[in-house]
């Protein structure tokens, strides 16, 4: 086995399971304070990959070329943006079908998605759209003598490990040291007690979306910058692998969001390079079924006991 | 009471819940016909008993034995043999069962839901449904007249062709108790039969389990609060607290056991006992 | 949503306060669906340049706003209030019982509507496009019946039921290449593969419920259709496979017979008309279903279709009652996948070609609105559903990009408006004799 190829695929695999884990935070939340899975998280990443190539290119237009503040004004409002894509898709499809049977929300998510999918585009045409190459080079590591007997890892992809991970900090700061973070697992673990405790449950599970578009606003934001393209039906197929990262490393547990994410990743990730490329997602539909067949709680999780 | 009369006997019944022993050596035996009440103070453990005999729950030590015409069923056996094992095989040996929050169909008219109940007593051949064959049809019959039948025992007769969902509270209950019936059960568990009635409608359900032991040949074992009721028609009563058995006998016999008094009331606090500190 | 307080006022003198409120409404609505419009309806994007278009932002926001503003102070009517108090009635009363006089009626208009139904093709049969619209139509009419046994009696949500779709349509393609299979054969065969393979989709969920076993279909339907799309050996890949003519006692059903023997305008001296395909198939295909939905209608009061239903509705309640529900589940699985099996035949037949475009994620999603919009368990519903969702698109061509938008837009609105669908389910009634 050529170190040099396994190394390029760990290294690939585990940014992949950054972008992975940041889009599976979303599902966890909000599958934890509403029980729902949210169809159409995919599509508001989908949506973020194209708010950040329109910024990129407005901040392009009006000559603003430094790169640092390039990219922390376009990921502010990518941010931004996808938030209250966030927010107004619970208040509209979500919010009047609380409490309806399991079935009803979840068509309606579908709904959202397919939405969004054929408004991308209408407003934006179908074909792909792309972004120029905004930072290149890469830290290289060699494994042997030979001129290609290297794997590396891009600096977009550094970036990418390194936001990531500064997000899952901020995020576990936010739900396990603030009020609002506080209030988010209270009215996960007893939405009824909590209301009765003050807390104002429609604003905490606002809030939970809010959060998990963001999540998913920077991996479209990352996501964009690493591969220079995208087109409307991203969010599909992301949206579910996400959605096996979730389920994998435990639903509704945080850690296992990040955890799931990056065994996905890695796992793809060295599928596509000893496998089989084509194959790359039938493998993690595989994985997705494999693991709500015989583990549904993931690896985090705690198995849910049958109330009789 | 003579082991042979006994229908239903659980040896050392033990349930654990991850850290949680919710049961331990639980021992105790129902004799055939007879109508018995499990009780103890919330949290005791009476549902986890009642599901694991119903075999919702696999116990984790312990045996549960039916005995029907000499012959002894192991239930744990029953609940874990494999893919075709499960719950439903120890409600087709006779034992049948209502529950806590009422479980009815409730999109489904009352007779639809009797009709489901003796879903083994009708004819599967899917050719004879086809054509409503003779044979297929004078099943049906049978299991409509029998299902009438029971509507007329448990007074719901006239709601026969209603949405089970649009009766009221105690009305659900008694159509429960006759869906349980029509599946023509030896041993047939009440999970708080009373909960939610009125001491008239209390009164009623005394009547109609005197007349299941009576008049169709039924083992009645109950899990109830209403002290009034199970003090009035229980012959055997089995006390848990804590997950274990702390009296057993007739109503009287528990009524005036220390031990439940302690479970239920705590303790004596009056002056003349010694204070503790 | 933050509504204005029904005020005990006389509605239609607002107070000054809630003019504020409202205004204060109206701008952060405005400004909301600025942001939500703005980039991505405003900024168009083209190569590494944008286009700039207010127009199209400014006017959604401004129409969004309008709309809210409108709903919140009708909100303050009776007029409203009234409409939604009895709305919310109806989506109460979803299920009620047949009575004999319904009955009578139904049975009358369903007996109109199947004549109507036959004649039709035989009126247009020289309208290739009214053809082809009402063979399509058909066929997922009897797509919406299968699914309807999975989600709609059993309560099974299945997001992959394309998948059999899939199986369906390719056997009969891959058949005819490899083994001389015809149309008839594949009507026979199809079914049956469909329901070995939901058998075994059946037995690899039985432990998963809710949303967890809707995605686990769906990953089941992408499977299929990726491993459709990229075995180039097998299936063709992305191209597809060519798929033979249908025939009728061996007489083809095209210009030229390409199996030998003669074709079926030569044999019955008429000029070759391309309908004739669409014809016959109409014609099998209006007694398959009519066949198919006595037997569901049947199905539904014998034992097996009332166990579907009864675990639908509670699970536990079942097991409680002697019913094991992995038999349950399974009898539901392969019934609702033979059905699409059998639709995937005349598909097939109805292109030509069989590629891996047609078996999407939206193909599920298209069936299981037809079944959720019909009435979950309603026969007549599906039907209706069917020919809406069909036609309606066909009839409206020159909006065919609106058409997944107002799709999805529709989903939603009908979760929130009439979740159990537009007909009403009506169980069975039966006679209780006199004391």
């Amino acid at each position: 086995m050529d170190g040099h190829i396994f190394g390029q695929q760990v290294v690939n695999g585990m940014v992949l399971g950054m972008i992975y884990g940041l889009i599976a935070v979303g599902y966890s939340m909000v599958y934890g304070v509403i029980g729902m899975i949210n169809f159409a998280h995919g599509d508001v990443y989908m949506i973020s990959a194209y708010i950040t190539g329109i910024t990129l290119s407005v901040l392009a237009f009006f000559g603003v070329q430094a790169l640092v503040p390039t990219l922390i004004i376009a990921l502010l409002v990518v941010m931004l943006v996808t938030a209250v894509y966030g927010w107004v898709i619970e208040r509209v499809a979500y919010r009047p079908l609380r409490g309806s049977p399991m079935l009803t929300p979840l068509i309606s998510a579908i709904g959202v998605s397919l939405f969004l999918e054929a408004y991308v585009q209408i407003a934006q045409g179908p074909n792909p759209q792309g972004i120029k190459p905004y930072l290149s080079g890469a830290f290289r590591f060699w494994t042997g003598t030979g001129t290609d007997q290297f794997f590396q890892i891009t600096y977009i992809q550094t970036v990418i490990v390194v936001v990531a991970l500064a997000s899952m900090a901020g995020l576990a700061y936010l739900i396990g040291y603030t009020s609002l973070g506080r209030s988010c697992r209270a009215t996960q673990q007893d939405p009824k007690m909590a209301t009765l405790l003050g807390i104002d449950t429609n604003r905490i599970i606002s809030m939970v979306f809010v959060i998990g578009s963001v999540s998913a606003s920077i991996a479209g934001f990352l996501v964009t910058l690493n591969y220079g393209s995208f087109d409307f039906y991203i969010g599909f197929v992301v949206g579910i692998k996400a959605f096996t990262a979730a389920v994998l490393g435990g639903i509704s547990s945080l850690p296992g969001a990040l955890l799931g994410g990056l065994l996905l990743g890695l796992l793809e990730s060295l599928f596509s390079g000893y496998v089989s490329t084509d194959y790359k997602d039938v493998f993690s539909f595989s994985v997705l079924i494999i693991v709500l067949i015989f583990k549904p709680s993931g690896l985090l999780g705690r198995p849910a006991v049958e109330k009789v | 009471m003579t082991a042979c009369n006994n229908l239903l006997t659980v040896r050392q019944l033990g349930m654990r819940f991850g850290g949680i022993q919710a049961l331990s050596e639980v021992d105790f035996s129902i004799a055939a016909g007879s109508i018995s009440a499990l009780i103890g103070p919330n949290g005791a453990g009476k549902t986890t008993v009642f599901n694991c005999i119903t075999g919702f729950y696999p116990p984790s030590t312990g045996s549960m034995e039916l005995t029907l015409e000499g012959r002894s069923q192991d239930l744990g056996k029953l609940l874990s043999s494999g893919l075709f094992g499960g719950s439903h095989r120890i409600a087709r040996i006779g034992i049948a069962r209502t529950f806590q929050n009422i479980r009815l169909f409730r999109e489904m008219t009352v007779l639809e839901n009797l009709l489901v109940a003796q879903h083994h007593q009708l004819n599967h051949n899917l050719l004879a449904g086809f054509f409503r064959t003779r044979s297929y049809r004078s099943a049906e019959q049978a299991a409509i007249d029998n299902a009438i039948s029971w509507l007329e025992v448990v007074g719901l007769r006239d709601c026969a062709n209603r949405l089970a969902g649009t009766l009221p509270y105690g009305h659900q209950r008694r159509l429960e108790i006759a869906r349980a019936m029509c599946t023509k059960p030896r041993l047939i568990c009440l999970d708080e039969p009373a909960a939610g009635l009125n001491p008239h409608e209390t009164e009623e359900l005394a009547a109609l389990i005197r007349q299941l032991r009576q008049e169709h040949a039924a083992t009645v074992l109950l899990i109830e609060h209403d002290m009034g009721l199970v003090m009035g028609i229980s012959d055997h009563i089995v006390v848990l607290d804590h997950g274990k058995v702390i009296a057993m006998g007739t109503a009287q016999a528990v009524a005036s056991s220390p031990a439940v008094i302690l479970a239920y009331l705590g303790v004596d606090e009056s002056p003349n006992t010694e204070a503790t500190v | 949503m933050s509504a204005l307080h029904p005020s005990s006022q006389n509605a239609s003198a607002l107070a000054p306060a809630k003019w504020r409120e409202l205004l204060r409404d109206a701008l952060f609505t405005f400004v909301l669906a600025s942001i939500v419009f703005g980039p991505i309806t405003g900024l168009q994007l083209k190569g590494l340049d944008f286009i700039a278009n207010w127009q199209r932002p400014m006017w959604l926001a401004i129409i969004v706003t309008l709309g809210r503003v409108l709903f919140l102070t009708a909100l303050n009517t009776d007029w409203l209030k009234n409409r939604l108090q009895r709305s919310a009635i109806k989506k109460a009363q979803a299920t009620t019982v047949q009575t004999a006089q319904e009955w009578r009626r139904w049975a009358a208009i369903s007996a109109v509507a199947a004549l109507v139904a036959f004649a039709l093709p035989f009126v247009f049969l020289n309208n290739s496009y009214v053809m082809k619209s009402l063979l399509l139509a058909m066929i997922y009419v009897l797509l919406g019946l299968g699914l309807n046994i999975v989600v709609g009696l059993a309560g099974l949500l299945d997001l992959g039921f394309v998948a059999f779709y899939a199986v369906g349509a390719y056997f009969l393609a891959l058949g005819a290449e490899h083994w001389g299979l015809g149309f008839w054969g594949a009507l026979v065969l199809s079914p049956l593969l469909a329901a070995a393979l939901g058998g075994l989709l059946g037995f690899t969920v039985l432990r998963t419920h809710g949303d967890y076993l809707a995605i686990v279909t769906l990953g089941f339907g992408e499977i299929i259709r990726l491993v459709l799309t990229n075995w180039l050996a097998v299936t063709g890949g992305p191209n597809g496979l060519p798929v033979p003519a249908p025939t009728f006692f061996g007489l083809e059903f095209s210009r030229i017979a390409k199996f030998g023997g003669t074709p079926f305008h030569e044999f019955m001296g008429w000029e070759y008309n391309t309908n004739m395909k669409f014809l016959f198939l109409y014609v099998v295909l209006f007694w398959v279903l009519a066949l198919m939905i006595f037997w569901i209608y049947r199905l539904r009061i014998m034992p097996m279709g009332r166990a579907w239903e009864a675990l639908r509705e509670d699970e536990i309640a079942c097991r409680s009652l002697g019913i094991n529900p992995v038999v349950v589940k399974l009898s539901a699985f392969m019934m609702g996948a033979m059905t699409g099996g059998l639709a995937g035949v005349f598909f097939a037949s109805y292109q030509g070609f069989v590629n891996p475009t047609s078996f999407t994620f939206f193909e599920s999603a298209l069936i299981l609105a037809i079944v959720v919009l019909g009435g979950l368990g309603s026969i007549v519903g599906v039907i209706v559903a069917a020919f809406v969702l069909t036609l309606l698109p066909e009839m409206l061509r020159e909006f065919a990009d609106f058409r997944i938008l107002a799709f999805g837009i529709l989903m939603v609105l009908m979760m929130i408006w009439r979740p159990r669908g537009l007909i009403r389910t009506r169980r069975p009634v039966f006679t209780v004799p006199e004391r």
